[in-house]
């Protein structure tokens, strides 16, 4: 239970960076620390104790297999993850060429 | 008829990767070929609503029900489905025409009519899809496509606007997708009917819960419900206005309400706090909203306030209809709520993306958008005048428009379920609604000309005009929905999907 509880510690760590930091990066950081909790909690929720890959050969008695489809599923998330984490990278690289700063305290151009 | 429903997701994704791979060879690629996908998603789309079954279920893959549990993705349309592929496949296809003109300003329109197709690609498959997990990754590729839609520009307002939103966007979709682990924790399943069918063996819990704040916080997120509406005003009034109309049309609705209506109506087991809280966000939206358009002298961003506000009555409509059906009340009283509410969502997609389509068109005639710089237009541009005049007299519920039913279905549900707070606010709002829009109208079309040079203005080219005229034209004749003959074909279907459990998880997994 411990393990589980410490992915949505970590996830609310993204969260405080997300909320907290003022660097354009290290918000991005925080994101990906977010996403990454979020990985880290399927793949634990697929793990079973003493479970084998659930592949099934002609013969085998093994009837303990850990749940394949978490799996499947962080793959997926990790590929959604990267486009969106150079997504915003790709858009922090601009706003640094047309602001001259990371610092969003300074890009507020739009407000009201 | 059910082998047609994968096509709303394969035409456009075809579509997004034919335009930048073909473009080198016939330059106009983009600009012929998406209007032409989009037409045709919409007859398919209207092509449902005249169906025979009440609900039709694609098994992708093939895989099909082993022992009546799902195994693999199923695709599922039914009346809310139907209502929603319609919208979003006839905003797309008006939006589409009306950039072929509005793009001339830009470079590079082969990326931009890849990612338009992406985006609706994205739509289409989180209205179709049954399974959680599907509808998230489709969620993501139509938010990721918006999110480069709106930096199109590359000015320093577009970067810092798209930064905004896919900061407050990727947080949503983290929360959502933390919902959805903790829900397969829960159930050990994904089909959306499926968990339905465990949820009710297993009764309310704590983490039940949870899980219902973590969807409601992301998909208000998505939505641009109050408390979350901060990136909203930037991205909108940032973009190129064809895909403000797209944002503020039918995206907000896809990836927000109708998820949140799909998985609080027919997934979880309505509770009366959880309907209280979507009432009340409901509302403080539509005041707050409105409160805050008033202000504004930027003509897009005056309008990107609206449509948090009117986002507000269409949660104010469905959150009365919920609170009615949790607590056992009159049912007639919820339907008339739930259909209010689905109602103005349609009209809406259609009159706020006229309106900013017109911003679209005044601003690429006069190369601004602040109403103080603008004046006298009613002149040059008569049918841009004309449609914006129909468009904001929708929104602020003039009768013969299709803004007006709506919101009386929705008032007179309120009235008649006891909301009278609700039905008071309904109606002020509306009234400020009108003001501010007569602002609009006093300082952009009447008035006096604050140009000098008179020859550049002239009226939009055709292709904005036609998208626009022909808008108008449907703000009037949505009015009809209010009959029941047409409700019957367009809006009922949809209400009871919504409000009967089994209808939509008999088809799916028979139970």
């Amino acid at each position: 239970m411990i393990l589980y509880f410490l992915c949505f510690v970590l996830f609310l760590v993204g969260l405080y960076g997300v909320i907290t930091r003022r660097n354009v990066i290290k918000i991005v950081l925080g994101i990906c620390i977010m996403e990454y909790s979020i990985n880290l909690l399927l793949i634990l929720i697929g793990y079973v104790h003493d479970g084998v890959a659930p592949i099934i050969v002609k013969g085998s008695a093994e009837t303990n297999f850990v749940d394949p489809l978490p799996q499947a599923m962080v793959l997926t998330v990790i590929v959604i993850g990267l486009a969106t984490t150079a997504m915003l990278l790709a858009i922090a690289i601009r706003v640094y060429r047309k602001h001259g700063t990371f610092d969003i305290r300074e890009i507020k151009n739009l407000k009201g | 008829m059910s082998a047609l429903i994968p096509f709303f997701v394969i035409l456009p994704l075809a579509g997004a990767f034919a335009i930048p791979v073909f473009s080198g060879y016939w330059k106009n690629m983009g600009k012929v070929l998406t209007p032409i996908l989009m037409l045709m998603l919409l007859a398919l789309s209207v092509m449902f609503f005249f169906r025979d079954s009440a609900v039709f279920v694609y098994y992708v893959g093939g895989w099909e029900l082993i022992n009546g549990v799902p195994v693999g993705i199923q695709f599922v349309v039914d009346g809310l489905s139907v209502l929603m592929l319609s919208i979003i496949n006839m905003m797309a296809f008006f939006a589409s025409f009306f950039s072929i003109s509005y793009l001339k300003k830009f470079t590079g329109d082969k990326y931009f009519y890849a990612l338009f197709c992406l985006m609706v690609a994205g739509m289409n498959g989180v209205v179709i899809t049954g399974d959680l997990f599907n509808m998230f990754i489709f969620l993501e590729i139509a938010v990721i496509s918006s999110y480069a839609l709106v930096a199109f520009g590359i000015e320093r307002e577009e970067l810092e606007a798209s930064f905004k939103y896919q900061v407050l966007g990727g947080l949503a979709s983290l929360l959502v997708l933390l919902g959805i682990v903790v829900l397969y924790w829960k159930t050990g399943s994904l089909n959306i009917a499926d968990i339905s069918r465990v949820l009710k063996q297993e009764g309310s819990s704590p983490s039940l819960l949870f899980i219902q704040i973590l969807f409601i916080a992301g998909f208000g997120l998505k939505a641009a419900m109050i408390p979350f509406h901060a990136w909203l005003p930037d991205a909108h009034s940032s973009a190129p206005a064809p895909i403000s109309a797209m944002l503020s049309g039918v995206l907000i609705k896809a990836v927000g309400v109708y998820a949140i209506m799909r998985l609080f109506f027919n997934m979880f087991e309505l509770t009366y706090e959880m309907s209280m809280l979507i009432l009340v966000i409901g509302t403080i939206s539509m005041v707050g909203g409105v409160f805050l358009a008033i202000g504004q002298w930027d003509f897009k961003r005056l309008l990107a306030y609206h449509s948090i506000s009117q986002m507000g009555y269409v949660f104010l409509g469905l959150g009365m209809g919920m609170v009615i059906l949790s607590v056992n009340g009159n049912k007639a009283v919820a339907v008339m709520a739930i259909a209010g509410g689905l109602y103005h969502m349609v009209n809406h997609a259609v009159f706020k993306g006229l309106l900013f389509l017109n911003s679209g068109a005044v601003e690429y005639k006069t190369g601004t958008r602040m109403l103080k710089e603008l004046g006298g237009l009613s002149e040059n541009m008569p049918l841009t005048s004309t449609s914006s005049f129909g468009a904001s007299m929708a929104i602020s519920g003039i009768p013969p428009f299709n803004g007006f039913f709506s919101k009386l279905l929705i008032i007179i549900a309120a009235v008649q379920g006891q909301f009278y707070l609700m039905a008071a606010l309904a109606v002020l709002v509306s009234i400020i609604t009108l003001a501010s829009f007569m602002k609009v109208h006093r300082y952009a079309f009447s008035g006096n000309l604050r140009f000098k040079d008179l020859k550049k203005f002239g009226e939009a080219p055709f292709s904005m005009l036609f998208s626009m005229l022909v808008l108008a034209g449907l703000c009037l004749l949505l009015s009809l929905l209010i009959i029941p003959v047409f409700r019957d074909i367009f809006l009922t279907p949809a209400v009871n999907d919504l409000m009967n459990l089994l209808n939509y998880s008999q088809p799916i997994i028979g139970v």
